[in-house]
Parts: C-alpha cells; structure tokens; sequence
C-alpha cells in the first residue's frame, strides 16, 4: 500500500513539476499535496483518467477557512483551502489534493464534468464558504435557506444566536422571504410544457409520510411519468460541522450519534477513530472488541428500520411493525449496556464510557438466537412476496461506473457487484480479526440493495457471536494522558499536580496536537469519515463530515428519471438514507 | 305478501345493517390487522376497544365542517354522499334468507353492476372537485383501475349466470341448493374476488389512495363528517363484496343445522376477515402493472372461464 503511494506521489510530482507546490505531512498518512488552482483540474484528471490504477471516485470536497489558524508551518499561503479527497478502489488508497485561495480571488474551477457527484459538493463549498465555482452548471445554496446572507462555516460568521442581533420578522421581510419560495420550474431547471402540452409538477416533501423526514422533492411529471425529480434539502440542517469547532473533542460525542441517527455507535466510532489517530492513542483489546460489537448491534438496528420502511414504501404494512418489535429487542441490549438506546454517547475518546455490565452475554446470546427465524420469516413475506419484486426489480437502477461515479458507497454500492467494504479492505478497530462474508450482488437495483442488506444483518449477527464467544479480559480504556475521561491510574488523582491534570482534562477536555486526520470507515449505510483539524486547541478547528446520504441522495434524479411516481418511493425506500446524515 | 310495516322494518334494517357492520368492522380491522402485527390495537375505549368507534364517531361529527376555499363547493360536497348511496342501494338486491330482501329485481345483478359503477364517480368527483394534485392523481388513478375492473367483474359473473339461467339473485342463491357454485365456478369466484377487492379499493389495489406516494390520494382533502363518508363508503364496500361472494359462489344462506341467516352472516364475515388479511400481507403494485394485470391477465381469463362455461351448459342442454 504504501509503495503504491509514494509510486503515486513521484508520478505526480515528475509529470506536473512546479504545480506540486508541496507535500504535506499527516496524522493519517494520506498523501496530501498542495496544488496550484491553475493546474488542479490538470491533476484531478490524470488522477482519475491517466494513471494506472486510476482514483476513480471523488471521496469528498470541502474547503477550509485558514484565516485564524496558527500551526501552519510547511504548507502554502492560504485564507481558503480546497480540499480534494480521492479514493482507488485498486490502490486501496486515499489521496488528498488541497489548493490554496487567496480570501480576494476565493475561487476554483468546477469538476462536474470529471465527478458528477462533485455537482453537489461544489454548491455545499459555495454555500458554506462562499468559495466559487467557475463553470459550475447550478451555484445556488444547497443547505441554507436562498436568501440566508453570510456563508456559515467561515470563521467570521456567527455560531450562536446570542452572537447575532435579535432576530424580527416585519411584514415587508416576511413578504419578500415568501416570496423567495415561490415555485418558478425554470428555477429548478424544469421546462414547463412539452409540445404544447402543460407538465405536472408535483411538490413532494418536506412533509410527506413517503420522505423519511423533511425531504422535499419537486417532480416533473407527464402523466405519472417522472421526467425529472430535483431533491431538495437542507431543512435537516443544524450546523454540525459548525458545532464541532466550538465543542471540544470530547462533547462532541453526542453530536455524531444525531448524524446518522439510526446508527448510533457507528458515528462515534468515525469520530473517534479520527481523534484517536491525532492523539495517537492505541487501544486496549477490550475496547475494541466491545466498540465492533456495539457497532454491529447498531448496524442490525438501522438495517431493521430501514426493512420495515422500505416494505411499507411499497404498501405492506406489516413488516414495519416486526422489525420494529426486533430493534426493541436490540435496544434492551444497548439499554443494559450504554443505559441509552438511540443515541448511546458511550463510545469515549481512548476506550469507552463504563465495562460491559454483569449478565450483558446473556442478553447477547438470546438476541443472536432471536434474530435469524424472524430474518427467515421476512425473506419470505417481503423478499419473495411477487409484488414486493414487481416494484423493486429493475426498478432505480445504475451500473458499477455510475456508482463510483456519483459517489455511492456502502450496501448500495456493493449492490452493483463490488466487494467494497472497508472492514475487509481497510479493517479498523480489529475487523481484520472476524470472520465475516461481504455480501454482494449484480444489478445494481432497489431488490438488489435490498438483498445485500438483508445479508449484511446476518453477517453482522456472525460477528457479535465472535464477539461474545471471544471477549478478551483487560482494560475498557486506554491509559494514554489524552484519554477522556482519564482512567485514575497512572496519572491522576495521585497528588496536587496530577489532580489538576484530571481536574483541567474534565473541565476544559483534551487538546489534542496539531494535525489533520480522517479514518473513514463502513458504516451502516455506506463510508463515514470525519476529517478532523486540530491547531491545537481543546476543539476542533474544522469537523468535516463526509456521510454516504449526501451523495446518494444526489443520485435521486438518475435512480427516477423515466419511472412512475411509485417508483419514486421504491428508490428512495431502497436507498436507507436519514436527512439527518444528508443535511448534517 | 308481506305487509307494508313489514317492508319497511326491512327497508330500514337494510339501510341501517350496512352502516352499522360498516362502522364494526372499522374496529375489527384494526383489532384485527393489530393481532398479525403483533401489537394490541384500540383497547381502552368500553371492552375490548368496542366504544372506540363511537368515540371516533362524535370525534368526527363535532371537527369542524371544512370544505377549502379552493375546491369546487358542491361538488366536492356531494361527492362523498354518492358512494353511500350507491353502495345502500346495491344492498337492496342482496337476499340474506328466504324472503330477507328489499327488492327481488330479475335484473337483480346488472343493478349490482351499474351501482357499483356510479359509485366510482363519488371517487373521481371528489377527487377533481379538491383541486389537489394529489387528490387528482388519486382521482385519476381511480377512474382508471375502476371502470377497468369493472369490465373484467362482469365478465367473471357470466358463468354464474349461464349456470343459473338468471339475473335475479334469488335465483342464484336457489340454484346453488344442492352444488355451491364455487365448484364449478371456481375461476369465475377469484376473477370476482380480485375485481371486487380492486372495486372496494382494498390493498393491493388501493392505488387511489396509496398512503405511502399520493398521500391519501382522493380523499386528500377531506376532514370531518364528509371523510368519514368516504370511511364508512369503503367498509360498505368491503361487506358488499363479501355478500355478493356469499350469495353467488357460497351458496347464500344454504347450510345444514344453522338457521339461514347465521350462514349468510357467517359466509360474509369470512370474507371480510379475509380482505382484511389481504391488507396486513400485500404490497401495492404500481399503477401500469395493476392496468397490465387487468387486461392481459384477468381479461382473458374471464372470457375464456365464459366461452367454456358457455360451452358445457349449451352442452347439456342447460341442465
């Protein structure tokens, strides 16, 4: 792996000279270069196009306000930093392509003709950061509301209400914000008749028992035809990333497991990975093994509500309320353990909050014998029902180059036929220690996403069994100094100096040393990645978060174009997206 | 003949009957549909739940009655009315015993027939008449799934009618004394219980209401007292597809031991309770497969099960 990179790196640095202004170190190890604006589409096209084992999926793109940053040293004059993350499914490797703007030409050159998927990206960039994008085909803001004013991820804008003037709402405001919402289809990029012929169009969302939250979609529709359908989001949006620069590293927790909401765990074990590569903390084999536990048990309970939903999406009602009944089984185990069920904030920084609780195998051992009749009984109420396939088979379909393309990761990609899964390909938290099958299929369909996570429940139920029959002895923390909170031994509480330690570590949280970090991993519902910044600090400086629903959402239109309006509801049911993890 | 008081104690059982097993039923299926999803249902309201439709009942008189400002006023008023009609008139030909009906029409079954089929306007109108796109889909939809299926349903009907020699539903019911018609019947009783259940709009033909894409479909738009027409129009519609099973492929009130009623209430409620399973178990199709479904399947079907019905009785001389 490693050779692959630096053959990466030379490759670069022969063919573009100059253009490379630098290479810098990080936390993570990924590759990061510095690359002048000029030439960066130069770079991002050979990256994908020219080189052996090409990089063919833009992994994420985000930007960075350097302007109050104090450890910079090595890397170019910046106010603004592009950041480009690139993913070779043949390499198995990232690479990180940043670009340097100056705050008075803040802008860059779009790829939506490489990347599609960067379409989205490109607008969130513009949206947060006010970065433009030259030649981008729709540079509107994507979360915020259109009339917002500031861009909200710079430093220099407010993160508080109380840092802001008292909001009021005359009628004149009130007038010209309705007014900004009224729906005008060129807007949306929607023609208005065909051949004389008036189109529908059909406002979807952002209250409707078929989005799974406030979703809105308008569609174009001819007949129930759908000519086109234009997702639009953001009312999910609560300033996650924004957040993440004013907690510190340690309250930050409780925030990820509100990303993907029905994951728990999962998110926090994201964040912590990537805090854990920046403090440098290696974990005690207890605390793994609990961590991949856990997060199995939370990836059984978001594939359970996502069944339930999506056999409801297309009329049956029943489903939803088996394996709502089973999730409530899960959640009893999650209940004895984290004390909490959604939303556990249990997962620490260098360990986790408390030891299993006595009897815990117990309850493990009856859910994994619980489990796989009631798997077998829905596979064939649900799976094998002929209508349930009338609507799911050959419906919403893209092939394996569309799903790189657009960025889909997770069940949904390997659904397409890939064996993509970082727990294999990249095994964090001692995956590589299980035995576990990657379940896959061919056609890229919603019956097809739906067998793949059918399968993965099965699977992960194979790994908690590992678990349980294995636990390890030992610590549930680690007893590095930045563990949060700080185990006694051996450093605290022992005199008037280490109980200051322990005091300031408890009131004001870790600082973490200077660097950059993102340890994506295999979420329940595709790659998660927190792509941390530390300037030394008890916070973060930028918490980027890089969830799977952003860009699958994105492929909405491709997935309904030429469908019915059903059908609508069949992709988005198979796609298992919450508007948490799309809007953040 | 029956005197006059006795017709319209008839008469009004009649009216009264539907509505109230109507209102039954709407707490049975969701004690019903809780049993197989493994929850309890209503339960609080009297025993077992049992008040819960009263309590739904007073609810829904005392909403306020809103039509909105956008929507076609009479239309959209009349329109829930008009499926109660159709349906409380379609009950007048169903005999439930020996002598137990309101009417003995000798076009007792074209009458079924054509009342179901102006029920579909209740559907339609309200759905146009709310000036909502969903409602319009839902309208649209429903115009489209009903006068379809309607053909198919009276194509499936025929070959009770060549066996029997007739219209009347008396005459059905007599001519099942000794054989069921579901026997020799059996392929017109599914094609008649798919278009029936396709008629009462029941999952998985519910395509006009579709909760999950067109929200509530039709009926989008309507609260109170006007919703709960349409409400109890359905559950109507659910017992008079159950009756009219009983009557032309059970046999109607015939069995041994049990007093004539009793069979024709039990018949009939075996029938609903399977509409009701129906819900708790299907997915919905999507609309262009439910229109394939109909004509390229069921159609033919239904012609073929007339030719050959046709055939054996022109065979043996009508016997």
């Amino acid at each position: 792996m490693q050779a692959a990179i630096t053959d990466a790196l030379d490759e670069l640095t022969a063919r573009f000279g100059e253009a490379v202004l630098s290479i810098q170190p990080t936390a993570d190890g990924i590759p990061t270069l510095w690359v002048s604006r000029d030439r960066v589409r130069d770079v991002l096209r050979y990256l994908k196009h020219d080189l052996p084992n090409p990089y063919r999926m833009l992994f994420d793109l985000t930007a960075i306000d350097e302007r109050v940053r104090l450890h910079r040293a090595g890397q170019p004059a910046s106010d603004f930093t592009v950041v480009y993350v690139l993913l070779s499914f043949d390499r198995n490797s990232y690479i990180r392509i940043k670009v340097p703007l100056q705050a008075e030409q803040a802008s860059v050159p779009t790829i939506t003709d490489l990347w599609p998927m960067a379409n989205w990206y490109e607008r969130e960039m513009w949206d947060m950061f006010g970065v433009n994008v030259e030649g981008h085909p729709y540079l509107r803001r994507i979360l915020m509301p259109p009339t917002w004013v500031g861009h909200p991820l710079r430093k220099d804008h407010p993160a508080r209400a109380t840092e802001m003037q008292p909001f009021q709402m005359d009628e004149d405001l009130e007038e010209s914000e309705q007014e900004a919402l009224r729906f005008q289809p060129e807007e949306w990029g929607m023609k208005r008749e065909r051949e004389g012929a008036d189109f529908l169009f059909l406002n979807v969302g952002p209250q409707h028992p078929g989005t799974h939250g406030v979703l809105r979609v308008v569609l174009q529709l001819d007949g129930e035809e759908i000519v086109d359908a234009v997702p639009d989001i953001g009312y999910h949006h609560r300033g996650k990333e924004k957040m993440g620069e004013r907690q510190t590293w340690h309250t930050y927790i409780p925030y990820t497991d509100r990303v993907d909401y029905l994951s728990g765990v999962v998110n926090e074990l994201a964040y912590l990975l990537s805090v854990e590569m920046l403090a440098g903390i290696e974990l005690p084999a207890r605390a793994t093994v609990i961590r991949v536990m856990m997060s199995e048990l939370y990836r059984i309970t978001n594939h359970l509500v996502w069944f339930g939903t999506f056999a409801q999406d297309v009329g049956q009602l029943s489903p939803v309320f088996y394996t709502f009944n089973d999730r409530e089984r899960a959640y009893a185990i999650t209940e004895a353990i984290c004390g909490a069920r959604m939303h556990p904030n249990w997962f620490r920084i260098g360990g986790i909050m408390w030891d299993l609780p006595n009897g815990w195998d117990t309850l493990v051992r009856d859910f994994i014998a619980y489990l796989p009749p009631r798997l077998k009984e829905y596979e064939a109420a649900v799976m094998r029902n002929g209508i349930f396939k009338a609507r799911t088979v050959g419906v919403g379909t893209y092939t394996l180059d569309d799903a790189i393309d657009w960025g889909v990761t997770g069940p949904n990609l390997r659904a397409c036929g890939i064996d993509w899964d970082l727990r294999k390909k990249q095994p964090y938290s001692g995956y590589e220690l299980f035995e576990f099958d990657i379940p896959t299929a061919q056609h890229g369909d919603c019956y097809d996403r739906a067998v793949v996570r059918v399968e993965e429940m099965r699977q992960s139920l194979r790994i908690i069994q590992q678990c349980v029959d294995n636990m390890p002895e030992g610590l549930h923390k680690s007893k590095h100094r930045l563990t949060t909170p700080p185990i006694k031994e051996p450093y605290t509480m022992h005199d008037i100096e280490t109980l200051i330690t322990h005091f300031l570590s408890v009131s004001w949280g870790p600082v973490l040393p200077p660097g950059e970090a993102m340890r994506p991993i295999e979420g329940s519902k595709g790659m998660y990645a927190y792509y941390l910044i530390s300037d030394g600090n008890t916070e973060s400086y930028r918490t980027r978060i890089r969830t799977p629903s952003f860009p699958h959402m994105q492929t909405l239109p491709l997935l309904t174009r030429g469908g019915m309006v059903a059908d609508l509801l069949a992709v988005l049911g198979a796609m298992d997206f919450v508007l948490a993890d799309v809007d953040r | 003949m029956r005197s006059v008081l006795a017709n319209l104690l008839i008469i009004a059982g009649f009216v009264m009957g539907p509505l109230t097993i109507a209102a039954g039923l709407v707490w049975l299926e969701r004690r019903l549909l809780a049993v197989w999803q493994d929850r309890y249902g209503p339960n609080r309201v009297g025993p077992f739940g049992l008040l819960q439709v009263l309590a739904d009942t007073i609810k829904m008189l005392t909403k306020e009655d809103w039509v909105p400002p956008f929507a076609d006023r009479w239309v959209f008023v009349l329109a829930p009315a008009i499926i109660i009609v159709t349906v409380l008139m379609s009950f007048a030909v169903v005999p439930i015993a020996p002598g137990l009906h309101v009417a003995d029409l000798n076009v007792g079954l074209l009458f079924f027939l054509g009342m179901s089929s102006l029920g579909v306007f209740s559907i339609v109108l309200g759905g146009w008449s709310s000036s909502n796109k969903y409602a319009l889909l839902g309208a649209l939809r429903a115009a489209a799934q009903m006068l379809s299926y309607e053909v198919f349903m009276g194509l499936s009907l025929m070959g009770v009618v060549a066996i029997a020699g007739s219209f009347s539903l008396v005459d059905i019911v007599n001519a099942q004394r000794h054989l069921w018609f579901i026997i020799p019947q059996f392929p017109g009783f599914l094609l008649f219980l798919i278009a029936g259940s396709a008629e009462a709009r029941r999952i998985p033909f519910d395509l006009p209401e579709s909760e999950s894409e067109l929200v509530a479909g039709f009926h989008v738009e309507y609260s109170g007292m006007k919703f709960g027409m349409f409400f109890v129009g359905e559950y109507m519609g659910v017992t008079l597809i159950s009756a009219m099973l009983t009557v032309l492929f059970l046999g109607g009130w015939h069995g041994p031991w049990l007093p004539p009623v009793v069979w024709f209430f039990l018949k009939t409620f075996f029938f609903i309770c399977l509409f009701i399973l129906a819900r708790a178990s299907f997915p919905r199709p999507r609309f262009d497969q439910l229109m394939e479904f109909g004509w390229k399947k069921v159609l033919p079907l239904a012609l073929l099960n007339l030719i050959i019905t046709g055939a054996i009785v022109v065979a043996t001389g009508g016997q």
